[in-house]
């Protein structure tokens, strides 16, 4: 019962103002284990309103999962992920952190896009309705709402290349026409920050040219994004800071120019020689 | 022109070369010009003609053997009693179904929720009436009044607001849509829960990174692409629950099979009788399956690349094509003709 009436109590106030405004996410002292496998062991990061973070690193240092922490998919063990200064996944009160029902947290998922390696789109539901979706179910579905929406939606569609496929089902889609359409539909919740994970490693090489086209776009309007990726051209020309994971840590950041042309760390240097 | 027959179109650029022509030897060769002469099977002639002669010998028996008695038959097929106890069957097909699917969801939700307590419950419910055979269970509620024989509704372990008498409460027909209802929800329940996890997991993470919420979530993302797996195995069900209504006749319910079990046992026309009931499961049936043919298509939305046609909107295809092929033919148009036309 009395945790009830906090959870009420924490409602009705407006939550304490943390964090820098500066940043648009803060990830501070994150630890994440599954099971005796430590894949995050401290990581902290700071990405700015605006900027575009390229994070690299070998296979199993814990980039995903990083990205995956940001919007709750997975659960850290330790250490506060702050989103627009508000801390995912929780409420601060004094100084204890009270965890937020479902509803809240899927609310707050709104507030950060994701673009999957996989695309995920649903298939069973036309391009423009897999956009319209989530902003759709933000409120009560109405006929006149769904209409608002398709008109957005279709612009987004655009911005990506896409607007002709409106009324195709993915699977009629090629994969690049695919991965567009996820970042249409990541767009359309007007997101905070966009989070992409190896968004062109499942595509046939002839269709990665469109979807990194579609990204720099977005970095072109001055979105955050945080694009975990495998690209390492693509990373020097689009991000500001490039961050090199490796063993679940942050071994280097900086701007792409430092990182990747003169990197200071050992690893750094062995893991860029092997992809370069 | 447009009649002409293939082998006289000119190539598709007349002017230049002709670019595909293939060189054999001296010759040069417009592929254009070639007929093709299609591969003949003998064999599957013969092996068709043969399975129909034992059709025929099937058929010619069920025609002249009087042992079918079919002016019996077609005395009793649409009878009012028949039909009384058809509906009937049908009516503890449709209670069955939807007692047996509403239970079979909440039990498959509950084994897969994240609540130890629903998911003990929900996994003991599909054990326990998968166990017990389906008459001993009907038996059980024909006979409930002999364990309880009164019914309350109050609070749990509380007062009671209102009781009611079990022996008038639930009759044979009560008795026989909880019990099959109950015996449909273990399965239904299995069903359902096979369909929900043949949906890929990146769905659910996918609508939880877009902050769905979750009712939205199931209904509006998760069930529509179960239900392609569901269909087919829940059309079974409700055709297997459809004649296996019959079983109730052993309690004196007058459906289907019990009614005639009642005029042949007054008038002993076995054979003709059976085949009343038999061809009214046909029926029943074929009528399910068409609808479980339209239902899947309804949802196999988006998983296929192109739909394939309906048997109707095929029908129709060869219907306009055949037309248009005899408008053809017609005496003032007719010429010679290439294989192409034949097909």
């Amino acid at each position: 019962m009395t945790i009830r009436l906090l959870d009420r109590a924490a409602t009705g106030s407006q939550p304490e103002p943390i964090g820098d405004p500066a940043y648009a996410v803060e990830v501070l002292g994150v630890h994440k284990a599954f099971g005796t496998l430590e894949v995050l062991t401290g990581v902290d990061l700071q990405v700015r309103r605006g900027e575009v973070a390229a994070i690299l690193g070998p296979s199993g240092s814990g980039k995903s999962t990083l990205l995956r922490t940001i919007n709750h998919l997975e659960k850290v063990d330790k250490g506060l992920i702050l989103v627009e200064s508000e801390p995912i996944g929780y409420r601060l009160k004094g100084d204890k952190l009270h965890e937020l029902s479902e509803r809240e947290i899927l609310r707050q998922r709104a507030r950060v896009g994701f673009v999957f390696q996989n695309f995920n789109l649903f298939p069973h539901l036309t391009v423009l309705d897999n956009v319209i979706e989530a902003p759709l179910s933000a409120a009560r579905p109405s006929r006149r709402r769904r209409k608002e929406l398709a008109g957005r939606a279709r612009e987004f569609l655009a911005a990506v290349g896409v607007a002709d496929k409106a009324d195709a089902y993915p699977r009629q889609l090629s994969g690049g026409q695919q991965q567009r359409v996820a970042i249409a539909r990541a767009l359309a919740l007007d997101p905070a920050v966009i989070l992409f994970d190896e968004p062109t490693s499942a595509l046939d090489p002839e269709l990665v040219g469109e979807v990194l086209e579609a990204i720099r776009t977005l970095a072109g309007q001055g979105r955050t994004l945080i694009i975990v990726t495998h690209e390492i051209g693509f990373a020097r020309e689009v991000a500001d800071t490039v961050v090199f994971m490796d063993g679940g840590l942050i071994i280097e950041q900086g701007p792409p120019a430092r990182v990747l042309d003169n990197p200071t760390h050992e690893r750094t240097r062995a893991f860029l020689s092997k992809v370069l | 022109m447009t009649t002409s027959p293939v082998r006289d179109h000119p190539p598709a650029n007349a002017s230049a070369p002709p670019a595909d022509a293939v060189a054999t030897g001296s010759r040069r060769i417009d592929p254009a010009t070639l007929t093709v002469v299609r591969a003949r099977h003998p064999w599957r002639w013969l092996a068709g003609a043969a399975a129909l002669v034992v059709v025929a010998q099937f058929v010619n028996g069920l025609v002249t053997n009087p042992g079918w008695d079919w002016p019996t038959f077609a005395k009793y097929f649409t009878a009012p009693v028949v039909l009384q106890a058809m509906w009937l069957t049908i009516q503890l097909t449709i209670y069955g179904t939807v007692l047996g699917f509403a239970l079979g969801m909440a039990i498959a939700a509950g084994r897969l929720s994240k609540n130890p307590v629903l998911q003990t419950i929900s996994w003991t419910y599909v054990w326990a009436f998968r166990s017990i055979p389906l008459i001993v269970q009907l038996l059980f509620w024909f006979n409930i009044a002999y364990l309880y024989n009164s019914l309350s509704v109050g609070v749990p372990f509380g007062p009671a607001l209102a009781t009611f008498d079990v022996n008038s409460t639930i009759s044979g027909m009560t008795a026989a849509v909880i019990g099959l209802g109950l015996h449909q929800a273990a399965y239904s329940a299995e069903i359902v829960r096979a369909g929900i996890l043949s949906v890929d997991h990146g769905q659910l993470e996918a609508a939880a990174a877009l902050g769905i919420p979750r009712r939205r979530q199931f209904f509006k993302i998760v069930l529509p692409q179960a239900m392609r797996g569901i269909l087919p195995n829940a059309a079974n069900e409700v055709i297997s629950l459809f004649k296996g209504t019959s079983i109730v006749s052993t309690m004196a319910i007058a459906e289907l099979f019990y009614q005639v079990q009642v005029i042949y046992g007054r008038n002993g026309r076995v054979v003709p009788l059976l085949m009343v009931a038999t061809v009214w499961y046909i029926v029943m049936t074929t009528v399910l399956s068409i609808v479980q043919y339209y239902v899947e298509r309804h949802y196999a939305k988006g998983a296929v690349r192109t739909m394939p046609l309906t048997p109707i909107q095929k029908a129709r295809k060869h219907l306009a094509e055949f037309t248009a092929r005899a408008r053809q033919h017609s005496p003032q148009t007719k010429q010679q003709t290439g294989p192409e036309d034949h097909r």
